[in-house]
């Protein structure tokens, strides 16, 4: 186990970067900790692939050093670094069992052979593949391959750290959740450090103590995931979790409030500056609240639609030209005529170029 | 519901059925035609049941050809198979001016016309203008591949070898190529030697590649014909006559046409044993492992 620390890391594949495009990993420096699970979220080009890469020890930074328990790793290979890593498709080796599969990273570590055996089992059986142990790895369905994999990541109790590449990916639906809840058990019982890529919001949300977005190869913010909900500190983040994703209108600057199309919205109480930029203000479809016009600071709208997502309500609202979506409780009633919308302060943001600034 | 019933369908399978039976069976027939008769000349035949083949199964020679064959094929991949799968192994990857040299380099022997590698070796091995019969008298050995045996036996597998590994070396490199960088990742991170690497992920990917390898190679030397023929034309001695030798001479040189066929008959049985054998032993290696 582990602390991972990113000391003014960075990676380009170019030769001889110079735009902030000519990144896959833009500079980067923070400190995750040990024994907590933590997510690599963003969709696919946005260089959670680089980063873990690079964690691993499979591809060594052109900038910056990585540090396991303060010691500089950068160059080291992944067997130095001893961490353990579980890829998208499955890897097994085919002409083994089952067993030999699951031994065969201890194996090649000399560990005794009664500790092998002993972890062996044991993983086998969190993993539900006691019944398969005898049986050759390369008759077993796709499903059955990818447990392997993960298998004999988890099968060395010493590792600094496991990495997980979207494992889930060739398995279905069902299967995933009870996987993932496994290594969120595995997770609890063990207290590994685990890093685990993925671009299913869902994943990374359940599965992780700590979430990592990434977007254009930039780490925009690294939360749990109640932070990520409730205070996305990049307009990406307030799109890409959550469904549907943050109400977003472009807007001007007052005083204490933000005009958009000339209308008047409180801001929380916070510095504002009102320098350059591009503003947005944004706010979650759980957060804006539905009335009826006259109310308090209430804004009139026009009501276009209604889903009826069953557990809730998803309302479809016009504000002059912008469309905004409001999440409803299942009794609330929808005012058909008067409908009105109130922005409260406290979950109103205000992004500056796409980041968080108020 | 109505079924239309007419005999078009025949029509369709027609051109298959006569290219099978021109190609392949009315030749075959002809063989087996010919084997059971003692032919003088254009309709001067009759009958003989299966004199030729008990006379084939007791031919001398033909048991020495038979012996010296299965030698040379046996050596064949011995040597060309390991060699094959060092060299694949061996040979820079994705796509780069140094692979595709490498690869044009490897092809080039195999592009060459059997009977021009057979002259190229002979004039290689000559010992007055030959470079590598020249270079062995120069350091004293004496290497004549016509008239020592050995000698000439050890030409024939080694031309063997140069012109055909090639072959064996492009289908593994095929076998190689189609690993997933994962795989090799994998193995990285569950502290695999290279011994390992090989044995568990190259090994087992390349297996298919290797069935086709060994087949192609075994099938191919088993019938080699015209590299030996020009070489050393068979001998010093019988010391290179393989099986094709012997049966040309037995059909075109003694225009024994009758026994020739039965032999015929009985190597085309003995490759296809063989084969058989090869594909057996191979897959149930597979197989075995499984359980």
């Amino acid at each position: 186990m582990a602390t991972i620390q990113f000391d003014n890391l960075g990676h380009s594949y170019h030769p001889h970067p110079n735009r902030p495009e000519d990144y896959a990993l833009r500079r980067l420096s923070q400190e995750w900790e040990d024994g907590k699970a933590y997510a690599l979220l963003g969709p696919s080009g946005c260089g959670k692939s680089t980063l873990l890469n690079i964690i691993s020890g499979l591809l060594v930074p052109s900038e910056g050093r990585v540090l396991f328990d303060g010691l500089d790793v950068t160059r080291c290979t992944p067997e130095e670094r001893n961490i353990a890593q579980v890829f998208q498709f499955p890897v097994i080796y085919d002409t083994m069992t089952v067993y030999e599969n699951l031994a065969f990273p201890l194996r090649n570590r000399k560990v005794p052979a009664a500790d092998v055996d002993r972890r062996v089992r044991q993983v086998a059986e969190a993993l539900d593949l006691t019944a398969d142990l005898k049986k050759r790895a390369q008759r077993l369905t796709p499903d059955a391959k990818q447990k392997i994999s993960m298998g004999r990541g988890l099968v060395r109790s010493d590792v600094a750290a496991i990495l997980f590449d979207e494992p889930l990916t060739v398995i279905d639906p069902h299967t995933k959740w009870i996987l993932r809840r496994k290594l969120r058990q595995i997770h609890e019982e063990y207290r590994l450090t685990m890093i685990y890529v993925t671009h299913d919001q869902v994943e990374a949300l359940t599965f992780a103590d700590k979430v990592a977005v990434m977007y254009e190869g930039a780490m925009v913010q690294l939360g749990t995931p109640q932070e990520l909900f409730e205070n996305p500190q990049h307009t990406f983040v307030g799109y890409f979790i959550g469904s549907p994703g943050i109400n977003l209108m472009p807007c001007t600057l007052g005083n204490d409030h933000a005009l958009v199309d000339g209308i008047a919205i409180p801001l929380p109480d916070r510095a504002v500056p009102s320098v350059g930029g591009k503003f947005e203000l944004g706010i979650r479809p759980e957060f804006l609240e539905l009335t009826r016009s006259g109310s308090a600071g209430a804004i009139p709208v026009q009501v276009t639609g209604v889903d009826d997502l069953g557990t809730s309500k998803l309302a479809t609202v016009r504000l002059n030209n912008h469309t905004l979506k409001v999440r409803l409780s299942e009794e609330q009633e929808i005012p058909a005529l008067d409908a009105a919308i109130h922005f409260p302060t406290r979950w109103t943001k205000l992004y500056r170029d796409s980041h968080l600034v108020g | 519901m109505d079924k239309v019933q007419d005999n078009r369908a025949w029509f369709l399978i027609i051109p298959v059925f006569l290219i099978v039976a021109f190609s392949a069976v009315i030749p075959l027939m002809t063989v087996v035609n010919y084997s059971v008769q003692e032919i003088f000349g254009p309709g001067q035949t009759f009958f003989v049941g299966t004199e030729w083949f008990e006379a084939v199964l007791k031919d001398d020679r033909l048991h020495d050809a038979l012996v010296r064959q299965i030698i040379y094929s046996l050596a064949v991949l011995a040597i060309e198979i390991p060699l094959g799968i060092v060299i694949a192994l061996g040979m820079p990857g994705g796509r780069s001016a140094k692979t595709s040299l490498t690869l044009v380099l490897l092809a080039l022997p195999l592009l060459i016309p059997f009977n021009v590698v057979g002259t190229i070796w002979q004039i290689f091995g000559r010992g007055d203008i030959g470079l590598l019969g020249a270079t062995f008298r120069a350091i004293g050995i004496d290497y004549n591949y016509t008239n020592n045996s050995a000698h000439a036996w050890l030409t024939v597998l080694v031309m063997d070898v140069w012109h055909w590994t090639s072959l064996v070396a492009l289908l593994c490199y095929a076998g190689l190529q189609s690993i997933p960088p994962a795989f090799y990742q994998a193995a990285k991170i569950d502290g695999a030697s290279k011994w390992a690497v090989f044995r568990y992920i190259q090994l087992p990917k390349m297996r298919g590649v290797l069935i086709i390898a060994v087949l192609l190679r075994f099938m191919d030397s088993f019938m080699i014909y015209t590299e030996p023929f020009v070489l050393t034309g068979g001998g010093p001695g019988n010391s290179t006559t393989f099986l094709s030798q012997y049966l040309t001479q037995m059909a075109v040189g003694q225009f024994d046409i009758g026994k020739a066929a039965a032999f015929s008959i009985v190597y085309f049985l003995i490759v296809l044993l063989f084969s058989f054998i090869f594909y057996t032993i191979i897959t149930r290696t597979g197989e075995g492992e499984k359980k």
